[in-house]
């Protein structure tokens, strides 16, 4: 019921994406991984704080007329690796996707670390950060092997 | 493996061959006798900031094999200065050389050259990151002392946050069961990523700031050099450096096998007092380099250094 009661905070899209379970604050920091802080020309809908059965609290994004990549939505991972996600047509859901980080982040973000070689950029190999840990979330850059601090990361995207 | 560009590139079996080979290799590094194993092949040393021995050495091992050598020169003077990017530089020396020695002031730059190259890479020293081919002539020196690598206690003292050759050796030497004592001024501490690292393999750690009353303990004393500018002013530095500095009267307790490294160049940090004691052997260590290069090239380089190297003049 309270799944529901959230869900209809805001109107039901007709077609588009809706990125759930995002854990709760988070939200601002999604539309900024995928991009969509700047983007004026998707309408945006945003739940944030809302009480959830599995998390407590969580926040939710709903993005009409546009149906994420499964690449766009593995950024998610850096924040919000939970969160479950619905492309949505004609008012039903019609694929359900799951984000996935995999082992390596690659061309997303940019090493934090100020003396690594890739903060060149003209330097044209990939970006990558290598997955070491899931849980909790631990990042090193290929090339530097520094671990990476998240919050930082997230002004590094490319 | 392709390249060396972190000890985590060697296995341990990897370690031992290659000591045994440079073992072997020893008369040839003296000069005592040519061995032409490298003949037609071709070196090229990239070294982006200045370097004397890491250089020189590389230089002497691949001619001592009757390699040859081409040199990037001077940064100030060649392309890099007209802001080609390290892609670049690599793409054009792979081209024209077997196997590439480097060292970068940018850390992660082996593992992006090794990444753009055809050829092995060498890492010499990539920023604050990795020195993995002075990690194998300490450790070469190391096993010449002790006879083995296996169950020491090394104290790594100075400035063990900016000095990738002991950050790399750390890494090795708690491969082979090694304790580790890192004795450093409290702002010149050992990375805490590393020593998380380490003590995630399972090695035995101890951090101090007391050098002097934990020498009893070792069997390897491992100096570097405390530079001033890591200081905000010359007092603090003068109050902290002070503790990291050996004289010949500091070693009265010592064990009678324990050996003192440095990678070199010392300012005074080492008194010239300690160099005819019995633990001395930073000058071995340097002369080293030149022998753990020429079987880290030959195995690079998939040539095998015959089991018995003897007969031939010089």
């Amino acid at each position: 019921m309270a799944d529901e009661h959230n869900m209809r905070r805001v109107t039901a899209i007709k077609n588009g994406t809706v990125i759930d379970h995002i854990p709760s604050g988070q939200a601002l920091k999604v539309l900024e991984l995928l991009n969509l802080s700047s983007d004026t020309s998707v309408p945006v809908s945003l739940v944030m704080n809302v009480p959830s059965k599995k998390m407590g609290a969580k926040d939710i994004i709903k993005v009409e007329d546009r149906e994420l990549t499964q690449s766009e939505l593995d950024r998610l991972a850096l924040v919000a690796p939970e969160s479950s996600i619905a492309i949505i047509r004609a008012y039903s859901v019609a694929e359900k996707l799951n984000v996935n980080l995999g082992e390596e982040v690659r061309n997303v973000v940019r090493c934090t670390f100020s003396n690594c070689i890739t903060q060149n950029s003209r330097e044209p190999l990939p970006h990558r950060l290598k997955v070491t840990k899931t849980d909790p979330l631990t990042l090193r850059c290929h090339y530097c092997q520094r671990p990476q601090d998240l919050d930082e990361l997230i002004h590094n995207l490319l | 493996m392709k390249g060396l560009i972190t000890m985590d590139d060697l296995t341990n079996d990897d370690i031992h061959s290659i000591l045994a080979d440079a073992e072997r290799l020893l008369p040839v590094a003296r000069g005592e006798m040519y061995l032409p194993l490298l003949q037609g092949k071709i070196l090229g040393n990239l070294f982006f900031e200045p370097s004397t021995r890491t250089r020189m050495s590389f230089e002497t091992a691949m001619k001592r094999l009757g390699g040859d050598v081409v040199n990037l020169g001077d940064v100030k003077t060649s392309s890099v200065v007209k802001g080609e990017t390290l892609f670049d530089t690599i793409q054009m020396v792979d081209g024209y050389t077997d196997i590439i020695a480097m060292r970068h002031p940018r850390q992660g730059a082996a593992r992006y050259a090794q990444d753009a190259a055809r050829v092995p890479i060498l890492n010499g020293g990539d920023g604050a990151g990795h020195h993995p081919t002075q990690t194998m002539l300490d450790l070469f020196t190391i096993q010449q002392s002790h006879g083995t690598l296996e169950g020491l206690t090394v104290i790594l003292a100075g400035d063990l946050r900016y000095g990738r050759t002991v950050h790399s050796l750390s890494h090795a030497l708690v491969r082979f069961g090694c304790r580790l004592i890192f004795a450093s001024p409290d702002l010149l501490r050992m990375p805490a990523e590393i020593v998380e690292d380490l003590r995630e393999h399972g090695a035995d750690v101890t951090e101090t700031e007391d050098l002097l009353g934990n020498i009893n303990q070792a069997d390897v004393v491992y100096m570097t050099r405390i530079q001033k500018e890591r200081f905000a002013d010359e007092d603090e530095y003068a109050k902290v450096a002070g503790a990291y500095k050996l004289h010949a009267r500091d070693l009265a307790n010592a064990k009678s096998e324990m050996v003192i490294l440095h990678p070199l160049p010392r300012v005074d940090e080492i008194h010239p007092s300690v160099d005819s004691t019995r633990h001395a052997r930073y000058f071995e260590q340097a002369f080293n380099g030149v022998v753990a290069r020429m079987a880290l090239l030959c195995r690079l380089l998939n040539i095998e250094v015959p089991a018995e190297i003897s007969g031939g003049d010089a």
